[in-house]
């Protein structure tokens, strides 16, 4: 964490960048001189707080569109089995389309490591002490990577069920995985995140035999938040049912490529 | 902590306003949070306050607008109120509720002198 002014900021690295040297946000320190005292008055500011995110969002979206790339942003609690997913998913698809991926964790690169195992291109973001991608990291990740025409970027944000929901960084779309080792309560007891998303993947299906996990209330409680979630249900590690989510990454890349062209 | 990242938003957006303009110090920040919307107001206190240190803001006192939740009720044609993602309608109890307000996470105002 940066000491200056208690971010984590200072941290963040972006694989490929050449490195810069560690720079504070300088906070304006001109009080300390002022003489006399000046009156008391409102200056109004109505802005969002999440204004420059949302902002530098709307470049990397302006940018992806151009390009007919489709972005999706991975979200879950950590172990659900997002790079395990990414990296059948890059295996699969990367014969049809160039895939690349963005992998945000807080330290390490095991996981850009075992996304370029598959032939798929990949950058590592460490967020240092940060919970959660924001949309400067994702836009200098894309920098790196130069996502080729009509390709698939993934995002593999931290694995975190609660910060990364308010974080726009761009992406067509937010898919929550939820894997049926963390019980079907997840959609209560973290609404934000699965109203944010657009769709939700239930993995490890080849453990429901041995959990008590009920696939159909953990959907009715996802859609009491989110009536328009799309589900699917597969497993990363059999292989089962990722028929159905390639062709839902299919469909809305095709939509992405036809706005492009 | 995403309040910590918030939190330096709000000053951001505070020291751009603050540049040209003729004062010293930030005595007070007026934000208005919605109630669901994504920043718990404690963990904002929490994280301003580590966040001014050092600052302009240094010492402002941090006060808080709650924008209460509302939503559409498709069930019963009108607008209700909804006080968290997780609750139902209070009219008829189902859940086929659009959000339509409540997720405001603005800064509103600041006093200087
Ligand atoms: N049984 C079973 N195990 C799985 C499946 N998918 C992933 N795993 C296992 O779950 C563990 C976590 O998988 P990862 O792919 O690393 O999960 P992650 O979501 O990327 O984890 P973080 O990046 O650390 O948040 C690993 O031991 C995987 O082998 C699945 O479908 N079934
Ligand atoms: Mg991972
Ligand atoms: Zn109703």
């Amino acid at each position: 964490m940066c000491t200056t002014c208690g971010c984590g900021h200072g941290d963040v690295a972006v694989e490929g960048e050449a490195a810069l040297p560690h720079h504070h946000h300088h906070h304006d320190h001109h009080h300390a001189h002022a003489p006399g005292i000046s009156p008391t008055r409102i200056i109004e500011i109505e802005r969002d707080i999440l204004s420059k995110n949302d902002h530098l969002a709307w470049h990397n979206r302006d940018d992806l569109a151009r390009l007919g790339v489709l972005a999706l942003n991975l979200v879950s609690s950590p172990g659900s089995g997002k790079t395990t997913l990414l990296a059948r998913t890059a295996a699969d698809l990367g014969t049809r389309r160039a895939v690349a991926v963005i992998e945000g964790d807080q330290q390490t690169s095991l996981d850009a490591d075992r996304i370029r195992e598959t032939g798929a291109r990949a950058v590592q973001v460490n967020t240092g002490k940060g919970c959660h991608l924001d949309a400067d990291m994702v836009g200098r990740a894309i920098r790196q990577l130069q996502p080729e025409p009509g390709s698939l970027l993934f995002i593999e944000n931290v694995g975190n069920l609660v910060c990364p929901a308010a974080f726009d960084l761009g992406e067509a779309a937010k898919v929550v995985i939820l894997s049926v080792t963390e019980g079907e309560d997840k959609p209560l007891k973290y609404p934000d995140m699965f109203r944010a998303a657009s769709c939700m993947v239930l993995n490890k299906s080849d453990l429901l035999p041995y959990v008590p996990f009920d696939v159909e209330k953990c959907v009715e409680y996802a859609r009491r938040i989110n009536p328009g979630i799309e589900v699917l249900q597969l497993s990363a590690l059999t292989g089962d049912g990722l028929g159905d989510w390639c062709a839902w990454i299919e469909r809305q890349a095709s939509a992405i490529t036809a706005k492009a062209s | 902590m995403h309040e910590m990242a918030l939190a330096e938003g709000v000053l951001q957006i505070v020291e751009d306003t603050i540049r040209g303009q003729n004062c010293t110090r930030v005595t007070a920040i007026r934000l208005e949070i919605g109630a669901l919307s994504h920043v718990e107001p404690d963990a904002m206190r929490f994280c301003f306050d580590a966040v001014i240190r050092g600052s302009v803001a240094e010492g402002a006192r941090l006060e808080i607008d709650t924008a209460p939740g509302r939503a559409w009720c498709h069930n019963c044609g009108h607008e209700v109120a909804l006080p968290s993602l997780i609750a139902a309608c209070p009219d008829c109890g189902g859940f086929q509720v659009q959000v339509t307000g409540g997720q405001e996470l603005r800064v509103k105002d600041m006093e200087v002198n």
